[in-house]
């Protein structure tokens, strides 16, 4: 295996496993983001450069920056969070581990691209421009849909931005 | 003629790439106190060395020889992990700046860039994205309240403002095709042609960027996580010693950036005017070689691209001097509700004049 991907591998994991079992909330934000970091590798490795800067632009750059700043605001001196019930600790136990073995029972049968099916791989799948071509061809519908609903989204943002009449925020 | 294999040379061009951005933010820290002086009809500094050249030396010494403090219940390692984290995503994103055309020794060709890829402004967009860790870990970091306000407002500002610039960004792209810094600079000069640098194609979208640089790197109008008025200090409220000189300095490390990303998407980079038909006379009346007149062409271009440079970071330092500060609430609605719909109707404007073939 390529040392790259084991060393990307082990940051992953390692940066993972620390958002679990880091006690302070911030110190977990920071292992998430490092941890979409060492993904964003991952996906250089595959050839796919647009979807690593936009891993990085969209989660590490905007969604963790907004994680991190609620974080900060709610958990200003308290080091600890506070013991959850046992009754919830288990449903997440349960609810993990029937994740993980979807996930598992779902990737048990993928076979690498090119070693039995004789599919060859293009190198090239990931570059802008032959996604773009794939976006706007296969998949117009979905994705032009997913552009309206972001579009809603931006506008509602900006509305409930806007200062009512007569309403002073200061 | 001496070869380089090409990573060699990839990596002088980091090398020197990184020494001049760590050079020109020393200079800027000079240039600053000299052009407030200029616009406050004061003297300036003057006192170390020919016309106070040594100035940032003794800056330097002071800031490496004062004492280092840790502020009670601060987080130690991410209290100094903060200000590298400003300090490294500063640097990282001139990597793919194309600072000047190709130089050709012999057979082989270089570009006078670090890297080439074809996601480039992407590239650009992460790394500014993510300059706002460094403020927000450091502000909340020093356990005090007033280095936390300064850092959630970084944090604010920064994603408000990225939206904006974002989508002024999308309508560059929209006219050039692709996503690397290189075609689009080279898009704006063409042999023969007569051919528009982008600031005439996006006078709209120019103005948002600008006006996002400035907020994206923290400088005045738009300092208000460091705004000392209200928040004594803001995120830096703590620091001192080099971790403080740290966060100063990458903010002159982003402002000579930026200003390299604006002369790159919209004042044409290294191009400048009439520039084929100085080689092209140089080849003919001259009698050089077509290579050699465009590696001499290619030094004016990064000389050129320099001299934008410069002038932006001028600029940068006039408005600081010029301009007061705003309210935190005007420059929030600023944000969302004057340059995200101006970003947006940009976009329209520049499919539509693509559309019926203007541009």
């Amino acid at each position: 295996m390529h040392p790259l991907f084991l060393f990307l591998s082990f940051v992953a994991l390692l940066s993972a496993l620390g958002v679990v079992f880091a006690k302070n909330p911030v110190h977990s934000v920071l292992f998430l983001i490092l941890t979409f970091f060492s993904l964003s590798g991952h996906y250089l490795l595959l050839n796919a450069q647009f979807l690593a800067a936009v891993n990085i632009i969209v989660y590490a750059g905007a969604i963790m920056v907004l994680f991190l700043f609620v974080i900060m605001f709610l958990n200003l001196n308290v080091e600890t969070e506070p013991h959850k019930p046992a009754l919830a600790k288990i449903a997440a136990a349960v609810a993990g581990g029937s994740l993980l073995l979807i996930l598992v029972a779902a990737l048990k049968d993928v076979l690498p691209t090119g070693v039995a099916t004789g599919t060859p791989f293009n190198s090239q799948i990931g570059m802008v421009d032959q996604l773009g071509l794939k976006l706007y061809t296969d998949f117009l519908l979905p994705f032009e849909l997913a552009s309206v609903l972001f579009l809603i989204a931006m506008v509602g943002a900006v509305m409930l931005g806007k200062r009512e009449a007569g309403e002073r925020n200061f | 003629m001496f070869e380089l294999p090409a990573l060699g040379w990839q990596s002088i061009v980091i090398f020197v790439v990184f020494a001049l951005s760590l050079l020109i933010a020393t200079y800027c820290t000079y240039a600053e106190r000299v052009i407030a002086a200029f616009l406050q009809d004061r003297v300036g500094p003057d006192r170390a060395g020919p016309y106070g050249l040594l100035q940032p030396l003794a800056d330097a010494v002071k800031m490496f020889t004062k004492e280092e403090f840790f502020p009670g219940g601060a987080n130690k390692v991410l209290f100094v992990v903060g200000p590298c984290l400003a300090m490294i995503t500063a640097l990282m994103s001139s990597a793919v700046i194309p600072f000047g055309n190709t130089m050709s020794f012999g057979n082989n060709l270089f570009f006078l860039q670090g890297i080439e890829v074809n996601i480039g402004m992407l590239w650009i967009f992460g790394v500014v994205s993510l300059g706002v860790y460094g403020v927000m870990i450091g502000g909340w970091a020093s356990n005090n309240k007033f280095s936390l306000l300064g850092a959630v407002r970084a944090a604010s500002q920064n994603i408000s403002y990225e939206l904006a610039m974002g989508m002024s960004l999308i309508a560059v792209l929209m006219i050039s095709g692709t996503l690397s810094l290189r075609e689009i600079t080279l898009q704006q000069s063409v042999a023969g042609e007569w051919q528009l640098w982008n600031i005439v194609k996006q006078p709209i979208g120019f103005i948002i960027f600008l006006v996002c640089a400035f907020a994206e790197t923290n400088r005045t109008p738009f300092d208000l996580p460091e705004c000392e008025t209200e928040l004594v200090g803001g995120y830096h409220t703590e620091y001192s010693s080099m971790k403080l000189g740290l966060y100063l300095f990458s903010e002159y490390v982003n402002i000579f950036v930026v200003s390299a990303v604006m002369s790159v998407l919209y004042f044409g980079g290294f191009n400048f005017p009439f520039q084929y038909e100085l080689r092209d006379w140089f080849v003919s009346s001259q009698g050089w070689e077509l290579a050699s007149a465009q590696n001499l062409i290619t030094l004016l271009g990064t000389v050129g691209l320099f001299a934008k440079i410069f002038a932006f970071i001028f600029f940068f330092m006039w408005i600081r001097w010029t301009l007061p500060r705003f309210r935190y609430d005007q420059l929030m609605r600023l944000g969302w509700t004057i340059l995200i719909p101006l970003a947006v109707f940009n976009i329209v404007l520049t499919g539509a004049l693509i559309l019926f073939g203007v541009i």
